[in-house]
C-alpha cells in the first residue's frame, strides 16, 4: 500500500515539477475552443448550440495529447523495469498512475471549462452540465487511453498509433457526454439517462482498463 | 516457428484440447493439410458463387418500390455479416495467442485482420453505392452504416499495430489485447450508435427486409452468404500459409545474418 501511495506521490509530483501537463492540456483545449469560431463563424447562436459539443471535443483531443506520457517517461528512464518487477499488483499500479494522470491532466479541463464555456456564450446551467459530464467521462477518457499507451510504449512511433487505436474506443463516451450535456439545455429528453450511462462507462472502463493495461505491459516487456 | 516452450506448453494442453486443433498446431502438418483442402475450397467457393449469383440475378424478384437496385442487398449483407465474423473469429485466435500460446493463433490472426477490413470497406461500398438511389445521398448517419464504418476504423487500427513491431510474436500480444478490448466495447460502440442514431434520424429510417422477408430473396441471400464464408475460408486459409511461409523466410535471413556476422 505504500508503495502504491509513493508512486502516487511521485506521479504527481512529477507532473507538476516537469511542466508539459497540466498547463499545455488546458492550453491545447483553449486553442482548439478558440479555433472552432474561425471556422464556422461568430455566431453565437449556432456557438451555442454545439457549445457543448465543442467543448467534448476540445476535452477530448486535449486528454488524447498528454497520453503518451502516461507511461513512455517511466519506460525512458528504467523506472517501468523497476514497477514490473516490484511486488505491488500491476492492475493496482496502474490504476494508480492513471489516477496520478487523471488528477493532473483531466481535472484541470473540467476546471477550465467554466471559462472557455465564457467563448461559446453558454449559460451557467449548460456550463454546470458540461463541467459535470466531463467530470464523469473524462476518468473514462484516461483509462481507456490507459490501454492505447500501455500497447504503444515499447513500439517505435508509438505515439502517432496511440490516437489512432483510442478514439473509436471513446466514440460511446462522446455520444453519451454530449448527449447528456445537450439534454440538460435543449434536449428532448431528461438528463438523468444518458448521464448515467455516461457513468456506467466510467466504470465500466475502471474494471476493462487497469486489466488490459497491465496484461499488456506484462507482454511487450517480456 | 514452434520454439520449444510453445511445444511444451502444447504438450500439456493434449489432454483437453480435441485432436484436430493439436494436429493443426504443427504449421509443417498445416501447410499439408491446407494444400490439399485449397483447390477444394476454392472450387465450392466458385460453384456457391455461381449458384448465388445466377439466384439473386435470375430468381429473385425485383423489388415493387426499390427496382433492381436490391440486388446489391446480396453483396453488402453478407459482407456485412463476414465483417462482424471476422472480428469473432479474431477474438478467438486472441485468446489462442494469450491463454494457450497456440502457435498458429496469431498467424490466424494477422492474416484475418486485412479480410475482415475487406469485407467491411466492400459493405460500406455497397452500403453508400445502395444509398445513392435510395437515399439520394451517399452516405447516411444511420446508425448501422456507423457502427460498420466504427468496425473498420478499429480494423484499420488493428492493422497498423500489426505492422509497428518487426517481431511477429511481440506484436501478435499487443493485437491480441487490442482485439479483446475492442470485442467487449464493440456492442457498446454498436448500442450507444444506435441511441445516437435514434436520437438525430427521423422516424424515416430505411428498414432492410424486416419481418416480411420473402423465400425468393431470402434463399439467394442465404446461398450468397455461404459463398462468401467460404471465400472468407480460402482466402484465410491462403493468407496463412503465406504469413507461416513469410516467418520461415524472416528466421531463416535472421539465421543467415547471425552466421555471417
Amino acid at each position: 500500500m505504500t508503495s502504491l501511495a509513493a508512486l502516487f506521490r511521485r506521479d504527481l509530483r512529477l507532473a507538476v515539477r516537469l511542466g508539459g501537463g497540466a498547463p499545455m492540456g488546458v492550453l491545447f483545449f483553449l486553442i482548439v475552443v478558440a479555433l472552432i469560431p474561425f471556422a464556422i463563424g461568430p455566431d453565437l447562436a449556432l456557438l451555442r448550440r454545439i457549445g457543448p459539443a465543442i467543448l467534448w471535443i476540445g476535452a477530448l483531443l486535449a486528454s488524447l495529447l498528454a497520453l503518451e506520457r502516461l507511461i513512455a517517461g517511466d519506460q525512458e528512464d528504467g523506472s517501468l523495469d523497476l514497477i514490473l518487477m516490484g511486488r505491488a499488483p500491476l492492475e493496482l499500479v496502474v490504476a494508480v498512475k492513471a489516477l496520478a494522470h487523471w488528477i493532473t491532466t483531466g481535472l484541470p479541463l473540467v476546471i477550465a471549462v467554466p471559462v472557455l464555456a465564457l467563448f461559446l456564450d453558454l449559460e451557467p446551467g449548460a456550463i454546470a452540465a458540461v463541467a459535470l459530464t466531463l467530470l464523469v467521462g473524462t476518468p473514462a477518457l484516461t483509462l481507456i487511453g490507459l490501454v492505447g499507451a500501455a500497447l504503444t510504449v515499447t513500439l517505435r512511433r508509438g505515439g502517432l498509433l496511440l490516437p489512432v487505436l483510442i478514439l473509436p474506443l471513446t466514440i460511446p463516451v462522446l455520444i453519451f457526454g454530449v448527449a447528456a450535456s445537450n439534454a440538460a439545455v435543449v434536449g428532448p429528453m431528461a438528463f438523468g439517462a444518458p448521464f448515467t450511462i455516461l457513468c456506467a462507462l466510467s466504470l465500466m472502463s475502471l474494471v476493462v482498463g487497469p486489466f488490459a493495461a497491465a496484461a499488456a505491459l506484462r507482454h511487450g516487456m517480456e | 516457428m514452434t520454439s520449444a516452450p510453445h511445444c511444451r506448453r502444447l504438450g500439456g494442453l493434449l489432454k483437453t484440447t480435441p485432436m484436430a486443433l493439436i494436429d493443426l498446431a504443427n504449421p509443417t502438418r498445416f501447410l499439408r493439410l491446407t494444400e490439399r483442402a485449397l483447390p477444394w475450397l476454392a472450387g465450392a467457393t466458385a460453384l456457391a458463387f455461381a449458384a448465388g449469383l445466377y439466384l439473386a440475378f435470375f430468381v429473385a424478384p425485383d423489388d415493387y418500390q426499390q427496382g433492381a437496385t436490391v440486388k446489391i442487398m446480396f453483396i453488402h449483407v453478407p459482407a456485412a455479416w463476414l465483417g462482424m465474423a471476422c472480428w469473432a473469429l479474431m477474438s478467438l485466435a486472441a485468446l489462442g495467442t494469450l491463454v494457450w500460446r497456440h502457435p498458429l493463433a496469431d498467424v490466424a490472426a494477422k492474416a484475418a485482420a486485412p479480410l475482415g477490413a475487406g469485407f467491411t470497406f466492400l459493405c460500406l461500398v455497397a452500403g453508400s453505392l445502395w444509398g445513392r438511389p435510395m437515399w439520394g445521398t451517399y452516405w447516411v448517419w444511420d446508425g448501422r452504416l456507423t457502427s460498420v464504418l466504427v468496425l473498420f476504423l478499429m480494423y484499420l487500427g488493428v492493422i497498423a499495430l500489426w505492422r509497428t513491431s518487426d517481431d511477429p510474436a511481440r506484436a501478435a500480444r499487443a493485437v491480441a489485447i487490442l482485439t479483446l478490448v475492442g470485442a467487449i466495447n464493440l456492442p457498446i460502440i454498436k448500442f450507444s450508435v444506435d441511441w445516437w442514431a435514434t436520437l438525430h434520424q427521423p422516424a424515416s429510417v430505411f428498414r432492410m427486409g424486416g419481418s416480411t422477408i420473402y423465400p425468393t430473396i431470402l434463399i439467394p441471400l442465404l446461398v450468397m452468404a455461404v459463398a462468401f464464408t467460404l471465400l472468407f475460408a480460402t482466402l484465410h486459409l491462403a493468407a496463412m500459409r503465406n504469413e507461416i511461409l513469410r516467418r520461415r523466410v524472416r528466421a531463416l535471413r535472421l539465421r543467415q545474418a547471425a552466421q555471417g556476422a
